[in-house]
This record gives structure tokens, C-alpha cells and sequence, in this order.
């Protein structure tokens, strides 16, 4: 573990079994396998992929929500350090005041019989970090305000907001017991537009005042490639290519990464159509391709891919990637 | 050729809190071969608009008295709004229109195998034989892009993958071969790579079956690459109409400007993104004067906020609905400098 990593991650594998049969093993889904990275501390650190990729479960994994089947997980702050993979019961208490999630759809992450005040305050309740209900209510407001909701509304329920102001709420919730370290699944997929840059611009605000490390996992590149410093991108359950944002989108070396880049429609009626396809979709992770993951949607393929695994290995600083021909 | 008319389309719902705008004196033109896209963000009304197409809005929508829906076809002209008994309906629905939706494993039937479901509407809207409509539905199934066609037919919409499932409801729509194919969302639930194969089947489709689509989405970047003309709407109303050029390289409209600022864009991450200010007003809430003056930059006390502007012509086939574009509004400024 480097010295600026916040979480460390070691050959880290989640596998699912899938029921039980009369003979034989079992089917495993192998949701995550083998995946090490490290996020540096203070960053915006995107994660991205299709759906089936494994993103959701490492960053679950990362907090403790997902079963770890086998590797390890390292988290480290000024203040400890802990091994998650093998942590104590009252740890892993401590560690859940330092990580937190922000989820995906707010419609349903909010209570609908909660006022916004209740809400917000339930961590500090349920963790005991206040003692008295002015206490609270101080912090309910401070974070409130940070993420600018307007402080009335704290009296209202959920369902008199819109979208845009219900992501605002759970971020507040999130926030409110200050981690360090934030995981944001899907944060701003279910939200449109104007709203979604909206909730971009307070996360970086939040960020700069808060000096959190964000775990940010998502669908879309462009968003991504607006709000992280550096990206990984996982196919399968691996990472196949990781980058600083600029160096991953200029100079993108895995051709999975290269087809995911150009499938992202044009904004420009004139570029229709120029896209580099990619066939097929992606197989059942239970059954995984031999070799190389994307063997089988991969224009480069060769035999070698079918069989051997291809290394990860550093192209440059910051840039990694797992393909025989980059 | 004109295929489908809408003049003036006004629609409410009757709900407990009031009655509530959904679509406020809209009126747009769809020809055949064309692909129509409609843009907006949630609770713009859009699908609303579509669904008022195949007269599919529940029993509490009120339309206003001046809504008019005409659909031309070869021998005759269809007064859609008029349709009452589900004989005539069946012309609408799923005969000269077809729909695709947006989560198609919402709208399979989750107990009846897809190749039955194709059967079925092929037996309702056509006067081919079991065996005949099975055919077709292999074959149809094959035309989009599924493998083992005759295998997939026997199977159920959970053994279909997503992207898989939307191929299926594609065939399924066309199977019928609508005049008009209403496609309500129909890449986002997909992955970029899937979305990118769909988009690239519609768009063979319909120059092979020469048909019109009205296209709806709030993904502006996927009308670019889809679209031949765009229509913008904001709770309810029709903002700006254009060609695909026109409103996506010129926009025109506060509100169409300000969905294109706040999009990521590759090309310049650098930029901040800019949000349109504030939230979309609850439906109960429907501003008075223009529809999108609580948001928008421009925005003039005692002209925004009185009086409804109309669609005001900018160049040929593009115009918005904006006081900010007419001469009025200039002399306004001069009177206020002066």
C-alpha cells in the first residue's frame, strides 16, 4: 500500500454461488475476480462499465456489503488503518462512520413517513456521534445548508421534492457523519439533465470543502470524464484498462475501452454512424471466456487471447492495462 | 406525404389534488419516412403526447375541445380522438401505429413465450393463417439481428438478454408493418454498446420499411445521431421545433440552450457544466404567461410571466417559442434604457 492510497485493493474476488445442486459443484457468478487497485487519497475515482461488469459489487465490497471471497482490502486514513477483509466487529463500526454510500435511485432511498430532518439525522442517531437533539440538529443544518437545501424544507417529507432535491437529501444523509470515504453508485443515472449537472457541481463543491475521496460508479463516460481524476474500466469482473481521465480518453489502449469511447452517441448530427461497433453481448459471468474476457466481442483477437490471460501491466505512469496487443 | 396531423392537442387529468396540464396546445406534423424526434425531461409531457397517438391515456385524461389527430392512410383519413369501440381502435393500435417501450421486459408478458405474443397481434391485425403469422415472426425475429430465430420464438422474454429483449419488441412492432412506429425511450435502459446497435438496426429499418418514427427521448446526443427534425417540450408545450442541425448547432430557445449546456461533453471537460437554475415546477404549480420563464435567464417581469408566447419563425422549418426573439422585445430594452 503506497503511502497515498486511501483504499487498497489485492487480487480481490466476490463470487456468488448460485442454490445448490444434487451433484457436483454448484454454478459461481464470478461478480468480481482478481481485481487490485489503489485509490489515492483526496480523489474523484471513477469506475465504470456495462451492466454485469462487477462495479456495483467492488464498490460494495469496499464497504463491507458484499461478501469477500477471497484477496484483500486495505483502508487508511490519518487517523487508522484496517484491513477489511479481516476486520473486528467494532471496527467495522468505526468504518462505518467512515464510509458511506450514496445510492442510485432517490425515490427509493428515502423513507416517504420520515421528515427530511429525520432522515438526515438518523446516522448521527444510529451511531451515537451526538449526544443531545441541538447537537443534532447543529449538524443536521450545517450539512443541509452545505448541500444546498433550503433549511425550511427540513420539516417537509419526502415526497413534496423533485428529483434533483431528493439526490440532495441523500447526499446530505451520506455526508452528515463526515466520512472520508464515499462510495456514489449510479449517483446521478436516474436524474435528467439540467439536474444531473447540477448534482455534478455539488459533488465537486462538497468535495473541495469536505477533502473526501470519492469511489464514483457509473454507467456514462461522459459524466465520468467530467468528474474523475482517474478511471478504471471493468469488463467481467476485471479491470481491463486504468488512467488519469485525460490520458484514458486521448489515448485509450484497450480495444474495449476504445469501443465503449465510440459508442457514445455524437452530438454532432454531422459524425452519424461513425462509430466502431462492438458485436454480441456481454457473456454470463458464470460461465466466463477462457483467456481473455472479451476474446469474444474483441476485433484483435488471436489464439493466444483464447487461452492466456493477458498480465496487467503499466503503459505508462498512472496508466495500466490488461490486453496482449497494447 | 403527411402521415399524421396533430392540431392543437390539449390534454388533462382529472386527479384528486385538481386537474392537472399535461399537454398544453401542442401540434406537430409527421411524414412518412421522417423520424420525428421529441425531447424533454421527465414530466414534459412527452409520452403523454405519444400515448394520446394510439388514444392509449387512461379514462381520466380530458381533451380540450380543440385537440384534433388525424391519420392519413392510402384510402382513408382517421379521426384518432374520435375512435371509441376497441374494433376501430384496433387501427391505432399496433395496426397503422406501433409502439416500442422503454423497459421491454415490462412489456412482455412474463407467461406467454415471445413467439406466441407475436402471433397473437399478427392474427388481430392481419388476416394471415397461424402458421403463416409464425412465419413471419421467425422471420422478422431473424431480420433484427437475433440468432437461432426458430429457438428464441419457443423461448420467454427472461431467457432474452436486455438488448435481446428490445430486438424482440422491435420485431414485434414492425411485424405488423405500421405506417408509424412510436418509440418511446427505446435505448435507455440499454448499455452504450447495445444502445449503439439498436440505434444503428432502427435506422436500417426505416429505410428499408420506409415508415415514419416518432422518436422520444431526453437523451439529446442520441436524437442527433437518430433524428431528421426535433421537437423540444417543456411541461407540456412544444419550446422549439427544427431540423436536427438547426435546433442542436443553433438553438434558439433558453430552455434548448440550457439542456445543452448542462450535457458532459468530451470534447471540452474543461468547461464547467451549467445547470438550468432551480426545479421544474410541480404540474399543480404550472407557471402562469410562459411555461419556462421561472427558469429561465432572460425572463422579463410583466412580458414572461403575462402572456403566452407563440412559435415564432426563425429560419425555414425552425421556430421557438420565445418573446426574447421578437421585435417587441427589443424595443422593450430600449424603452427601459431610455
Amino acid at each position: 500500500m503506497t503511502e497515498s492510497s486511501h483504499i487498497s485493493v489485492r487480487n480481490l474476488s466476490v463470487h456468488f454461488v448460485l442454490g445448490r445442486q444434487l451433484f457436483g459443484k454448484p454454478p459461481v457468478v464470478r461478480a468480481v475476480d482478481e481485481v487490485s487497485l489503489e485509490i489515492p487519497k483526496g480523489s474523484f475515482f471513477g469506475l465504470v462499465g456495462e451492466s454485469g461488469s462487477g462495479k456495483t459489487t467492488l464498490g460494495r465490497a469496499i464497504l463491507r456489503a458484499a461478501p469477500i471471497t477471497s484477496g484483500q482490502i486495505l483502508y487508511r486514513d490519518d487517523e487508522v488503518e484496517y484491513d477489511l477483509s479481516n476486520i473486528a466487529k467494532e471496527q467495522l463500526k468505526d468504518y462505518r462512520q467512515r464510509a458511506q454510500l450514496i445510492f442510485q435511485d432517490p425515490y427509493a432511498a428515502l423513507s416517504p413517513r420520515m421528515t427530511v430532518r429525520d432522515i438526515i439525522a438518523e446516522p448521527l442517531e444510529v451511531m451515537g456521534i451526538t449526544n443531545t437533539r441541538a447537537e443534532t440538529d447543529d449538524r443536521v443544518r450545517e450539512i443541509a445548508s452545505k448541500c444546498r437545501l433550503n433549511l425550511e424544507h427540513l420539516r417537509r417529507f419526502p415526497h413534496a421534492f423533485s428529483g434533483g432535491q431528493r439526490q440532495r437529501i441523500s447526499i446530505a444523509r451520506a455526508l452528515v457523519c463526515s466520512p472520508r470515504f464515499v462510495v456514489a453508485d449510479e449517483s446521478v443515472a436516474a436524474l435528467d439533465v439540467s439536474i444531473q449537472a447540477d448534482i455534478l457541481n455539488l459533488l465537486e463543491s462538497l468535495r473541495g470543502e469536505l477533502m473526501n475521496t470519492f469511489l464514483f460508479i457509473s454507467h456514462d463516460l461522459r459524466v465520468v470524464a467530467h468528474i474523475c481524476d482517474t478511471v478504471a474500466v471493468m469488463y467481467l469482473g476485471t479491470l481491463v484498462e486504468s488512467a488519469p481521465t485525460r490520458s484514458l480518453f486521448s489515448n485509450p489502449s484497450h480495444p474495449y475501452t476504445k469501443a465503449l469511447l465510440s459508442a457514445i452517441p455524437s452530438l454532432d448530427p454531422d459524425v452519424r454512424g461513425k462509430a466502431q461497433k462492438l458485436e454480441g453481448e456481454i457473456p454470463s459471468p458464470v460461465t466466463p471466456p477462457s483467456g481473455c474476457k472479451f476474446h469474444t466481442r474483441c476485433s484483435l483477437a488471436e489464439e493466444r487471447c483464447r487461452s492466456e490471460a493477458p498480465l496487467w501491466r503499466e503503459l505508462s505512469e498512472g496508466h495500466s492495462v490488461a490486453c496482449h496487443f497494447a | 406525404m403527411t402521415l399524421l396531423t396533430v392540431e392543437n392537442l390539449d390534454l388533462k387529468f382529472d386527479t384528486d389534488e385538481g386537474r392537472i396540464t399535461a399537454v398544453d396546445n401542442v401540434s406537430f406534423e409527421l411524414n412518412s419516412g421522417e423520424v420525428l424526434g421529441l425531447v424533454g425531461e421527465s414530466g414534459s409531457g412527452k409520452s403523454v403526447t405519444a400515448k394520446s397517438l394510439m388514444h392509449l391515456n387512461p379514462s381520466n385524461a380530458v381533451y380540450g375541445a380543440g385537440s384534433e389527430i388525424y391519420l392519413e392512410l392510402e384510402r382513408d383519413v382517421v379521426d384518432v380522438l374520435s375512435l371509441k369501440s376497441s374494433r376501430e381502435l384496433k387501427i391505432v393500435r399496433g395496426g397503422a401505429i406501433s409502439m416500442i417501450f422503454q423497459e421491454p421486459m415490462a412489456s412482455f408478458a412474463p407467461a406467454i413465450t415471445i413467439g406466441a405474443q407475436m402471433v397473437e397481434q399478427l392474427l388481430i391485425h392481419s388476416s394471415l393463417s397461424k402458421k403463416e403469422a409464425a412465419e413471419l415472426s421467425v422471420e422478422m425475429l431473424d431480420r433484427v439481428g437475433i440468432s437461432e430465430a426458430r429457438h428464441r420464438f419457443y423461448q420467454y422474454a427472461f431467457e432474452l438478454s436486455g438488448g435481446m429483449r428490445q430486438r424482440a419488441m422491435i420485431a414485434m412492432a414492425l411485424s405488423t408493418k405500421p405506417k408509424v412506429l412510436i418509440a418511446d425511450e427505446p435505448t435507455t435502459a440499454l448499455d452504450v454498446t447495445i444502445q449503439a446497435q439498436v440505434l444503428d438496426l432502427m435506422k436500417e429499418l426505416v429505410a428499408e420499411f420506409g415508415m415514419a418514427i416518432l422518436f422520444i427521448t431526453h437523451d439529446l446526443s442520441v436524437i442527433a445521431q437518430t433524428a431528421d427534425r426535433v421537437a423540444v417540450m417543456y411541461l407540456g408545450r412544444i419550446l422549439e421545433t427544427g431540423t436536427v442541425r438547426q435546433v442542436i448547432q443553433t438553438p434558439a430557445h433558453p430552455y434548448t440552450q440550457g439542456l445543452l449546456n448542462s450535457l458532459p461533453k468530451l470534447d471540452a471537460l474543461d468547461e464547467p457544466l451549467t445547470p438550468i437554475a432551480g426545479d421544474i415546477p410541480s404540474p399543480l404549480e404550472r407557471p402562469p404567461g410562459c411555461v419556462f420563464h421561472t427558469r429561465c435567464p432572460k425572463a422579463k417581469p410583466g412580458v414572461c410571466d403575462q402572456s403566452i408566447p407563440d412559435l415564432f419563425p426563425i429560419d425555414s422549418g425552425h421556430t421557438a417559442a420565445c418573446f426574447a426573439l421578437t421585435q417587441e422585445w427589443s424595443d422593450i430594452d430600449q424603452k427601459r434604457t431610455a
